[in-house]
């Protein structure tokens, strides 16, 4: 089945469609949300406000330039001829948007979902530097992740970019098949959340020669799982819009699609429940809160193309492979990812867009094994082409730009370093985690 | 080692994308999609360890 571009909506559909996109701020709110719960107290002012700086940034840079690099399905692009087929490689549209109808067209209901979904992407970095990432090295990240990593890659997939066409042109499938943006927004920013540990380097005190791993819980886990129910209606709302716009899916598909988001999340905290009580004799709120993420985030690729019995497979993977993923990252692999958003976004994300050519109605049909090939291209080009890229950029960000905060700043938190106070200045913070005996 | 993580990723994805030009057949095709993508784990599994060194020699 080959998914033809959306030409038109009609009036019901467009304010359906609209309704749905603005649900997807909540989704930014439940991350950051998340980010700032799973990091230190006395950094969380310093997350909330990063959060805020970054969707600034992001939505700005999205309009002035990266709408232009990521344009639509058969709008102006650059194209090359390789093999006798056309590859089109970036998008040709005017830069802040000139010629561009505000109305409830196609492309203005798209322009304002990857406004939100850019947004979205960008916070996710955050978590990973949590409590030693300088406010000016994350705007500065954003910037480049904002202005070419992110549409780059979203001009392939959804703006009838090489590989959306994979299956047109080489007969794999339907193409490369991402309807909510598990691998454009969640991989994306997964990726970038994994350049920028290696980047900045684990934090003060959570390595140490020889020993294990110390652990530096979450500060506020209430606000986690705020977040958590939060990012469940953006999930919702960004799954529809986008099966809607990019996949051309029907609008009363948009039931199947909330009851499979619903369940993916569901089933994936549900087994990272079982998992932390079986390995720590209690459920662990910050891993089950992970899991309950790392569901809505599997669910994205393939909600509007599967059964709801596939739907709880997606999430029950999901929740079974993040939290030990979290625990491999973390203790063997020395990432010190404070929220664990390498997992719950990068693999959970691959699993997703993985879970569109395994469980999904387009991977199923007969003689679709194609479907697979379209899927692991683009797993393919997330390692070999976004992950180079975009740890690229910000190592050179950081040779002319120090991203880490120094060592006093780090034990003083980030509160009272960059900002001048703490968000909980009544409390008393604790810094004995800094002394090394 | 760092540099020659990055270089075996892009190889692994210009295999990749070479297979899906070149190669017509379909087990081919899905063969050599395959390797490209396991030469793109193994510079993934150099990226990890060159960085687990950095973290050790700064203790």
């Amino acid at each position: 089945m080959i998914i033809q571009p959306l030409t038109a909506l009609s009036d019901t559909s467009a304010v359906l469609c609209t309704l749905l996109v603005f649900m997807v701020p909540m989704a930014c709110a439940g991350l950051a949300l998340v980010n700032t719960g799973l990091g230190r107290s006395r950094s969380s002012a310093h997350a909330m406000l990063s959060s805020l700086c970054v969707l600034s940034i992001a939505s700005i840079v999205y309009v002035v330039l990266g709408f232009s690099v990521q344009g639509m399905s058969g709008s102006p692009a650059h194209a090359l001829v390789m093999g006798g087929k056309v590859w089109n490689w970036i998008a040709a549209e005017p830069v802040f948007l000139r010629g561009l109808r505000f109305d409830f067209s196609p492309a203005s209901l798209t322009l304002l979902l990857q406004i939100f979904s850019v947004g979205l992407a960008a916070l996710i970095p955050l978590s990973s530097g949590a409590d030693r990432w300088r406010l000016g090295g994350a705007c500065v990240s954003t910037v480049l992740l904002a202005g070419w990593t992110y549409p780059l890659f979203a001009h392939w997939v959804w703006g009838g970019g090489w590989l959306a066409q994979l299956g047109v042109n080489y007969g794999l499938g339907s193409g490369f098949v991402d309807g909510g943006g598990s691998g454009t927004i969640q991989v994306v920013g997964g990726l970038t959340a994994l350049s920028i540990t290696w980047i900045l380097r684990p934090r003060s005190g959570k390595y140490s020669r020889g020993g294990p791993a110390a652990a530096i819980p979450a500060h506020n886990i209430v606000l986690v799982l705020l977040g958590c129910l939060f990012a469940w209606l953006g999930w919702l709302g960004l799954n529809c819009a986008g099966a809607i716009l990019f996949s051309n899916v029907d609008p009363s598909r948009v039931i199947l699609i909330a009851v499979n988001t619903t369940l993916s999340a569901a089933t994936s905290g549900l087994m990272a429940t079982a998992v932390t009580r079986i390995r720590f004799r209690r459920p662990d709120a910050s891993l089950v809160a992970n899991g309950w993420m790392a569901g809505l985030v599997a669910s994205s690729a393939g909600a509007a193309f599967m059964k709801p019995a596939a739907g709880i497979l997606v999430g029950a993977v999901a929740g079974i492979l993040v939290p030990f993923a979290i625990d491999v990252l973390e203790t063997r692999l020395g990432v010190d990812d404070a929220g664990g958003a390498v997992s719950v976004h990068s693999i959970a994300g691959l699993w997703g867009l993985c879970s569109v050519a395994a469980l999904s109605d387009l991977g199923t049909q007969s003689g679709s094994h194609g479907q697979w090939l379209a899927q692991l291209v683009g797993v393919a080009t997330l390692l070999g082409f976004v992950l180079p890229l975009t740890y690229g950029l910000n190592w050179l960000v950081n040779t002319v730009y120090r991203q880490r905060v120094d060592v006093e700043g780090e034990w003083r938190g980030m509160d009272l370093h960059e900002l001048g106070s703490g968000a909980y200045p009544e409390f008393v913070v604790h810094s004995d985690d800094f002394i090394q005996s | 080692m760092k540099l020659a993580g990055i270089l075996l990723l892009v190889a692994g994805w210009a295999i990749v994308l070479s297979a899906i030009v070149l190669l017509p057949a379909p087990v081919g095709r899905a063969v050599f999609v395959l390797a490209g993508i396991a030469v793109e784990l193994l510079g993934l599994a150099l990226m990890v360890s060159s960085h687990l060194v950095l973290n050790a020699d700064k203790g």
